[in-house]
């Protein structure tokens, strides 16, 4: 199953400005924002995203934007199913709060409260599935993962690993052995892996998430590591050098594959080709 | 001293309230301030790096670690102070303006401070006017710029440009880092030093100011 590319780098080459909220475009800019969501869906998406991935209460008071969660979120998904229409499933965003429990600068409390918050306007604007992604702290995912349980939808879960030599931790050091059993005794439906490096590593993440939980796998690599060239970003894979990869998630037990980071829709098209291409097997 | 020795385990282990205690009793029994940072204290800290470094130590055990540092060094610190002793530096810190994520500043500023460094914390969305401003205030040495994200990273050279124009770039040294940050954006802007962890940036900082 092809799920979708990055939506940030996507609005920021339809003129989201540096430094401005993405989030807070599906209220300002949603057409742009319906753009982005109907350019994968047109490269074979079969499940989108929305642009809600900050759009909880911790990150949009840093913003000024407190008092918009439920608007920014509804009209999120809004915005994704007009795109879909009926052509791909939308599962809305949820990311990580940017507040770390160890630090005591927010409390498992108040993260609740603001995943619940957003998990619940996700869910009452009509989305068919919910994903938890880019988490460094499994503490922090687990509440998430609670929290949008409690909405009923299917829930897909997901770690960040991007730290220590090989790349194979969490920020805060866990496993990806771990990370799956943690993810899925918490109740999450699919389990997986995003952003954090690029598509090289990913089987084997894959295959370490796969020995460790018996639940579907959702995997979205970056597009390689970001290069600044002539002041402009510039990531270093091609959708072919991604897509060469893909067969190779696929037979480590993935189920879900799309882009993190610096992946386009030509990502999604090249992707696509590359699991036409290999013999199927049931998901 | 098996007494003092249990400072060096208390932080390295993060226990705060030990290292705490134990400062405050050697203090009070007449040990030399000196010798329990350079003896004790700053060991531990480099032990703390070490273990970082061969993936013994993540991010909450340098972060615990450094809390228990500095709540030892805040006995410490007055007492070198009326003594004459000079801190590490003086470090103005922030992420750069259209950037609101702190994590990775926040952990910078906590391994600083737990080498002896006196750190300014600017929080997130720094503009160039108020590292001007806080450099020109406080006399900091070292600037230090967080961005996690490849859209504000060019607020780097921004930063290094206006810090050019207020005539005062020789005065500091510029430390960079971030999820997109390398070393050879670092050289690109010149930056005086980078690093992608926080235990790297205190070494970087320590060479800048003896350089």
């Amino acid at each position: 199953m092809l799920t979708d590319g990055a939506w940030g780098t996507q609005l920021q080459a339809r003129g989201l400005p540096i430094g401005e909220f993405p989030d807070a475009w599906n209220l300002s800019h949603p057409a742009e924002v319906q753009a982005v969501a109907r350019a994968y869906v047109e490269a074979g998406s079969q499940v989108i995203l929305t642009n809600t991935f900050g759009a909880n209460r911790l990150r949009l008071a840093e913003a000024g934007l407190a008092d918009q969660v439920a608007a920014i979120n509804r009209r999120g998904v809004e915005i994704s199913k007009q795109a879909a229409s009926g052509r791909a499933a939308v599962f809305a965003s949820i990311g990580p709060t940017g507040k770390l429990l160890l630090t005591g600068e927010v409390t498992a409390e108040a993260l609740s409260a603001a995943f619940a918050e957003q998990a619940q306007a996700l869910a009452a604007a009509g989305a068919d599935g919910l994903v938890i992604e880019t988490m460094s702290d499994l503490e922090e995912a687990q509440l998430a993962v609670v929290a949008a349980r409690a909405t009923g939808l299917p829930v897909v879960a997901c770690a960040v690993f991007d730290a220590g030599k090989d790349k194979d931790r969490t920020m805060m050091g866990c496993t990806p052995e771990l990370a799956a059993e943690t993810l899925t005794r918490a109740g999450a439906d699919v389990v997986g892996t995003n952003c954090g490096q690029g598509i090289e590593r990913f089987a084997a993440l894959c295959r370490r998430l796969r020995s460790a939980t018996d639940r579907p796998l959702w995997l979205k690599p970056n597009a390689g590591l970001p290069q600044l060239v002539n002041g402009r970003v510039h990531y270093a894979a091609t959708p072919e050098q991604f897509a060469a990869r893909v067969p190779e998630l696929v037979a480590a037990g993935a189920s879900f594959i799309g882009g993190c980071c610096g992946t386009t829709p030509a990502f999604i098209q090249a992707a696509a080709r590359a699991v036409r291409q290999q013999p199927q097997r049931p998901a | 001293m098996d007494d003092l020795k249990r400072l060096h385990d208390a932080i390295l282990e993060g226990d705060a309230t030990a290292a705490h205690e134990i400062t405050e009793k050697a203090l009070a029994a007449g040990v030399e301030p000196m010798r329990l940072v350079n003896d004790y204290m700053i060991p531990a800290m480099a032990e703390v790096g070490r273990r970082f470094e061969c993936n013994e130590f993540f991010v909450p055990e340098l972060l615990i670690a450094a809390r228990a540092m500095k709540s030892a060094l805040g006995l410490v610190r007055p007492l070198l102070a009326a003594s004459g002793a000079q801190p590490a530096g003086r470090v103005v810190i922030g992420t750069v303006k259209g950037d609101l994520h702190d994590i990775g500043k926040n952990l910078v500023a906590a391994m600083l401070e737990g080498h002896g460094f006196e750190v300014i914390d600017l929080g997130v969305n720094v503009a160039p006017e108020q590292f001007i401003a806080t450099v020109k205030e406080k006399g900091a040495r070292i600037v230090a710029m967080s961005a996690l994200l490849t859209t504000t990273m060019p607020a780097m050279r921004s930063t290094v440009e206006a810090l050019k124009q207020a005539g005062i770039r020789n005065q500091v040294k510029v430390l960079i880092g971030g999820a997109p940050i390398t070393q050879r954006y670092a050289d690109e802007i010149g930056a005086d030093g980078y690093s992608d962890n926080a235990v790297g940036a205190v070494a970087v900082a320590k060479q800048v100011l003896a350089a």
